[in-house]
This record gives C-alpha cells, structure tokens and sequence, in this order.
C-alpha cells in the first residue's frame, strides 16, 4: 500500500492519539480541507491506548466539570455520528473517601458538580454495596456516585475518530516522527519528519506523552512531565461483579470491569517515574492485586492476564494546556491532560478544532493557554489519582 | 460456497470468535499491523494472549502486503506469560 506524500497541508497535528484523531475529525468536519496527521507509532500507541478507559464528570474545578460532562455528552452519541461501536458502558464512578476531610472535598465536588448540571450525588454505604455487589469497604467513611460516568474502549473510540477523518479526507501517516519544527519569524513553517517535510501554517502538538519535547522544536518551553503508571487486567468474569468504577484518592486505586468482563486496575505509582520508559514491575503487580483482593474479597481466584505500564502527561495544576502558543503563531497545543487525555479528548479535539477554524470556541478555554503558569494563575484540581 | 469464502468464516481468534474474513477486511482498510488489529479486534487480548491467532494473523498481513513474513512486527508481549491468580499474587510472603 504504497501512499503518496503529502508535501504541504493546511494543518499538519503531531500524534494520533484520541486528542490527534479527534481535533482531525472535527477539522474535517468544519471544512477544512487538507489536514495531514502524523504518529512516530500507530494510532494510540502512545498514552491513549494504555490508559484505563475511564470517562467521568465527577471532577473539582469548574473547568473540569464542563469539559467532564461535556464530553459524556459526545460520547453518548459517538457510535452514531462515527458509525463504529466504541464500546460505551455508563456504569458510574463510585467515589470512596476513607477521610473525613476527604469525604468533604468529594461533597464540595458534588455540590460544584450538581451547579453545573451533573447529577452526581453523595450515597450510603448500603446503596454503595448495592451499586458494587462485591464491594467491601467497612472503612470507608462516604462514597459519591454518578451513574453517566463509565467507561468507553480507549482504542475503538479513537480507530473510530481516525476512521471517520480518513473518510472526510484526513491523511494519517504511521511510523512517521517529527524531527524538528520550522519556524520563521516567529510563525511555523512546516514539520521535518523521518519520511520528508511538510509545509503548514498550523500545526498541533497532540504529541501526549513526548509534548513538551515537540513543543521544544519549535522553541517553546512547556513545564509540562510525562509520568508512568501502572495497570493490569484480568481474565473475564461474570459481569456485574463491579459494574461501576470504584475510585479513590486517598485508598489509591481505580477499579473497574469492563464491559467484556475483566476486571481493570490502577493506581499512582510510587516514586512517580519520569523516565520514560514503559516497563513493569513486579511490585506493582503485588500491591494492586492486594488492593483488589482486599476491596472485592471474591476476586481472589479470577487471573491477571496482562500489566502494562503508560505515561500520563503532568501539567503544573493537572489541568490540561490548549490553545495557541502567543510565542510562535501558528502552533496549537493539546497536552498536559494529566492522566485523563482520553475522557476529554472528544470535547477537547472539538473546542481546538473550532479555535483553529473560528477563533473562538463553544466552552471558553482561554484559561488553559499555558501562558497561565507564567502569571502564576494556576487552577488546581483536587480529584485526580 | 466458494473456497474464499469458506476462508473468510474460518475463527482465527477463538478467545474473542474473530474470524479470517474480519481480519483480511481491517487489513485492506490499512490497519495492517498485529498491534492495530489487536486494538480494534481484541485478538491476542484474550485468556490464550495471542499464542492460537498470532502466527496466523502475521501470516495474512505478509501475504496482503507482499512481504516476507520476517518483515511483519510480531506486536508487543506482555506480562504475565501465563495467568496468575490474583489471590496468590497478594499473598506472597513477606507481604502485608
């Protein structure tokens, strides 16, 4: 299948990830005409497909809130305008506080939520157990839940973005990494890459993981860090055993079965690795199925089949960085999503698609230009594992 | 039915019932290596991790693409190489 190369575009994004291939799908989709993707691997090959499949709109900022419920939203009725199953399951997100002052952060959560039209609300601990059948947490002292929160196949939803662009016209090129970025006067140019260069006068950085080292070719400095994370996945089991996400900050961990039947599981790593390398240990292996064995006691005789690890691209107040650079014209970036790129990536890739097209966006995002860490006006959120 | 056809109901992956006329399809859209047909497929995600389905799949993407079958990524193992019960990794000694 030997393709033609595209030699200039009107708009060329780094990385095809769900951010990538959704900012392509809704430039399409708004008309424009020439837009060529580039991924160093396949598509989510690089954070997306290694991340946990959780969508939510439980969050603590306002900002995190709309974007949260604004892409539960789109997700609703992606299968439809895509055409592909992206494996939706709204089972909810049970939050689990073992703090009191845990416990009142998550009711303030719930109280900002409920403002903006999320129906989260705080549960007892007898609907929490009726919610996740398996569920033990005697020591636990509150839960918050909301049922639209889930969980969508983090590669089905993005194949499906990539599908849909590549119907529209989108040009994706695989195994083609950007080597430099050319700027001149302080507007970009064009991409070198490892199979030729492409003149462009916009380009993203869609980059996850490798961001701020795209974001350097073109001389801008991002303080943004790529960290990894662990995970595992078992063999399926009867589903319903832990139909929600069951998640907290304090007890560390996500737990959830996906909707074929295995059991998916993380936490935050020790150390917080900033290597970039993506290996796994045998002690996280240890600890997690400990965490499992002692929430949902049954599990213990169910398999791990697989542990991986992947990278979650750290922003200064884990809130993402979109919008174009103010230093270098031109130059888009969608980063920083702090281990939930893939939940917001449907809302995300629509809002910068509509900066690029229109100069404005439907959700006001001027806040989340990385110029704010500069001015030292940093919006942090509270709920992140 | 024709010979092709017969070939196209042949279950390549039994862990998740994928089957060889799925495969050739996803293949001649350009989703041509083991890992991009493992993300959309599920195949090599299931109980057996690939060891029944991956030689087959490598064989097809060598054959569609024209290339020796040396040339085809094999796509990433992962860990554990056989599954292990959860209690028995919370358990070992010297753990909490």
């Amino acid at each position: 299948m030997a393709e033609e190369w595209k030699r200039s575009a009107d708009v060329v994004i780094i990385g095809a990830g769900i951010q990538g291939c959704s900012i392509a799908y809704n430039l399409a989709k708004l008309g424009v005409k020439d837009v060529v993707v580039i991924d160093k691997q396949i598509p989510t090959a690089g954070s997306t497909g290694r991340c946990a499949a959780g969508i939510r709109a439980q969050w603590g900022t306002k900002m995190n809130c709309q974007l949260g419920l604004a892409s539960l939203e789109i997700l609703e009725n992606l299968h439809e305008e895509l055409g592909m199953d992206i494996g939706l399951h709204q089972g909810g997100y049970l939050m689990v506080a073992y703090k009191e002052s845990e416990f009142e952060q998550l009711k303030k959560n719930v109280a900002l939520q409920n403002s903006l039209g999320i129906t989260s609300r705080v549960v007892s601990k007898e609907e929490a157990y009726e919610i996740c059948p398996t569920l033990s947490a005697e020591d636990a002292v509150g839960f918050t839940y909301h049922h639209r929160d889930g969980h969508a196949d983090p590669f089905l939803t993005t194949i499906a973005y990539h599908k849909a662009a590549s119907e529209k016209g989108v040009r994706f090129y695989k195994f083609t990494e950007c080597t430099s970025i050319k700027v001149k006067g302080g507007e970009v140019k064009g991409v070198v890459t490892t199979r030729g260069e492409i003149d462009a006068p916009i380009i993203v950085d869609a980059a996850g993981p490798y961001s701020q080292h795209i974001a350097a070719m073109a001389g801008i400095n991002l303080p943004l860090y790529s960290e990894r994370h662990e995970i595992l996945v078992t063999e399926p089991v009867e589903f319903g055993v832990c139909p929600c996400m069951l998640m907290s900050f304090s007890g560390n961990y996500y737990i959830q079965q996906r909707p074929i039947g295995s059991i998916i599981a993380g936490c935050s790593p020790e150390g917080h690795p900033e290597d970039y390398s993506l290996g796994n240990t045998w002690n996280f292996l240890e600890h997690m199925s400990r965490v499992i064995v002692r929430l949902l006691p049954k599990l213990g005789g169910v398999r791990v089949v697989r542990q991986w690890s992947g990278m979650y691209n750290m922003s200064p107040d884990k809130q993402p960085v979109i919008g174009e650079s103010k230093e270098v014209k031109g130059f888009y970036i969608s980063a920083g999503f702090s281990g939930h790129g893939f939940m917001f990536g449907p809302i995300s890739g629509k809002l910068l698609a509509e900066l690029i097209v229109t100069g404005t966006s439907s959700i006001p995002i001027d806040v989340l230009n990385y110029d704010r860490f500069e001015r030292g006006e940093l919006i942090e959120e509270p709920a992140v594992v | 039915m024709t010979e092709e056809e017969k070939e196209r109901n042949v279950i390549v992956c039994r862990c998740e019932e994928i089957t060889m006329g799925e495969i050739r399809d996803w293949i001649a859209r350009g989703y041509d290596t083991f890992d991009e047909l493992k993300h959309i497929l599920r195949v090599g995600m299931g109980p057996c991790q690939g060891r029944g389905c991956r030689e087959i799949i490598l064989r097809e993407i060598a054959k569609m693409k024209n290339v020796p079958v040396s040339q085809v990524d094999p796509g990433t193992f992962r860990p554990p190489s056989k599954p292990v019960k959860l209690e028995l990794l919370a358990k070992k000694e010297g753990g909490e």
